[in-house]
């Protein structure tokens, strides 16, 4: 099973990384080795074995839903690279003119 | 001797007997930081000495009035750029937190201040915690206190090489898959990574959730084992902190290792490793032995498959804690974008390579028709390994190994050839997998004078036997802390 340059032009559009004509032929090979060297994990046999979201720990614990502290709307938004009246600003989902 | 140079151990004696103040103490490291870090490059910021000095003063008024005070107060700590420090800069070494200051502290950063150890700056990493040299920093790379041509390992290479340089001697690290370990074994210092759970990962930024756990790094065992009791604990901010005991007043030490039956497993002896770092690993071993400890033969015959599983996993839940850093809430914006999927992506587009590498393969391996062949496979090889676990440590206190199968290679080395980077750590990989403690031990230096460290693996929140067992070696084997001549 190997990867070929419009798998990896497929993936960068899901992960919307846009990737340079350079970085799509050197994610392809890299890639490609990766995947090749976990392919190591057919090996292992794992009939019956129920896979580990996480080792030991507790099921999903849950707490009682309570009104506790949190950041302040002000501390929320200090870090935004933009606001406005007390929201998050972005550009338009729209390309402009439509 | 000048303050900067005492181990934890050793400053701790010395300020709760009133010889040295922490004042003293905070201003010698400041020093040496200006002094060394030029070279070194462990910190991305330092405290301000004004505010770290003031701190100091309240522990050395506090001490005087005779207050009763714990084995941290008064104690200058590095920590990690990956985790949250209120009103400072927290950067996990990228671009798209350059300018980023959290409103908040870490639950473990907290826990410190409240103990009253001082935070004498932030250190670097491969960013997101993402490499196991330091040189995917967005900032550049850490040097080897050791040598400067050399990598620190990493990802917690700033704060092991700051420990190793005399910038400090106690450090919060992070480890996903061996980035407290590694960075530790290659500068010749303590590190722990506690058990999965142990540590509340509030206010550590996200790299793979289900693995990462907060880490400590220190010149000595007592001042890593003082360190994690100051933050371990269950946190109603992380459900997956665990509500395991924390002993109150940390552990009694052990003089010998009686009792003590260790399992040295023979995949970590075999291809791959090197002969000047078995040997070292080998002697010591034996001064296990000498101590008391029984050792035995075991195997755990799906170590081979720890970095596979490991990637794919580690990668899978990068690909999705990642897809927070769209330039909507915090962190960078790149300018201009026409509208708000360019935003996202000429945003996304100044992540490093590395993450960009990671990013692509969790999505990959996510992706429809891939889910079960790599995720769900690699999450029951995940089982697989945590059961050859826990059926080696039903018979055996600890299990040894060496930290790496190297010691620290030169920077640029690795850089272009991922695979044989993430080869790196297929020592380190396996507890982590496995969700156990672990700590790196350092075990004496190969002919380049280069550090060596050595593994010892504990059952789950088996942490107080581990640092018991760790002491003890410690003080067998008799490696006084040397600092590098810089």
């Amino acid at each position: 099973m190997s990867i070929v340059i419009d798998d990896v032009r497929h993936v960068a559009a899901l992960a919307c990384l846009p990737l340079s004509g350079d970085e799509l032929k050197r994610f392809t090979s890299e890639l490609a080795r990766i995947v090749e060297y976990v392919e190591m994990l057919s090996e292992v046999d794992t009939d019956g074995v129920e896979p580990a979201v996480r080792t030991g720990g507790r099921e999903n614990p849950l707490r009682p839903d309570q009104v506790g502290e949190t950041l302040t709307h002000e501390e929320a938004l200090g870090n935004a690279p933009e606001s406005e009246s007390g929201q998050f600003r972005v550009p338009g989902f729209l390309p402009p003119g439509l | 001797m000048k303050p900067y140079e005492l181990t934890y151990k050793e400053a701790r004696q010395s300020l709760e007997s009133r010889e040295l103040s922490s004042r003293e103490l905070t201003e010698s490291v400041l020093e040496r930081i200006g002094h060394v870090d030029g070279d070194v490059r462990a910190y991305l910021g330092v405290a301000d000495p004004a505010d770290a000095l003031a701190a100091a003063g309240r522990v050395d008024d506090a001490r005087a009035r005779g207050e009763p005070l714990g084995p941290l107060a008064g104690h200058p700590v590095a920590v990690k750029d990956n985790i949250a420090t209120r009103s400072i800069r927290t950067t996990a070494g990228s671009l798209l937190l350059e300018d980023y200051v959290p409103p908040f502290d870490a639950t473990a950063v907290e826990r410190l201040r409240n103990a009253g150890a001082i935070v004498i700056g932030k250190t670097n990493l491969d960013e997101f915690g993402m490499g196991s040299s330091c040189e995917n920093s967005a900032f550049g790379p850490t040097r080897n206190p050791w040598d400067l041509d050399r990598v620190p390992g990493g990802s917690s290479g700033g704060s092991a090489a700051a420990v190793a340089a005399g910038e400090g001697s106690l450090a919060l690290g992070s480890d996903t898959g061996g980035s407290v370990r590694q960075p530790s074994g290659f500068c010749g210092v303590v590190g722990l990574k506690p058990s999965y759970g142990r540590v509340s990962r509030y206010g550590l930024l996200a790299f793979a959730s289900s693995l990462d756990q907060i880490g400590v790094i220190s010149s000595d065992v007592a001042g890593a084992a003082a360190l994690l009791w100051a933050i371990a604990g269950v946190d109603p901010r992380d459900s997956t902190s665990e509500p395991a005991e924390v002993p109150e007043a940390g552990v009694a030490p052990r003089d010998d290792l009686r009792g003590v039956r260790l399992g040295v497993p023979v995949e970590y002896f075999s291809e791959g490793l090197n002969g000047d770092v078995e040997a070292l690993v080998r002697e010591a071993i034996d001064v296990m032995a000498a101590l008391g400890a029984e050792i035995v033969e075991v195997s755990l015959p799906s170590t081979r498959y720890g970095i596979a599983a490991y990637y794919l996993l580690a990668d899978a839940e990068a690909s999705s804690n990642l897809a927070r850093y769209d330039g909507v809430n915090y962190g960078l914006r790149a300018e201009g974008a026409a509208d708000l999927r360019s935003m996202y992506a000429d945003t996304r587009d100044r992540f490093g390579r590395e993450v960009k590498r990671r990013i692509m393969l969790g999505t990959y391996v996510l992706s429809a028709g891939y889910y079960d062949r790599y995720y769900r496979k690699a999450q029951q090889v995940r089982a697989v390994v945590a059961r050859d676990f826990s059926r080696v440590l039903s018979g055996v206190d600890a299990i040894v190994t060496p930290t790496s199968p190297t010691a620290a290679f030169r920077i640029g080395e690795r850089i272009e050839d991922p695979l044989s980077m993430y080869l790196s750590d297929v020592y380190t990989v396996p507890a982590s997998l496995a969700g156990l403690p672990a700590v790196s031990l350092p075990c004496g230096r190969e002919p380049g004078g280069l550090p060596v460290g050595l593994q010892m693996v504990a059952g789950r929140f088996r942490e107080a036997e581990l640092i018991g067992m760790a002491g003890a070696y410690e003080r067998g084997a008799g490696l006084e802390r040397s600092l590098p001549a810089l």
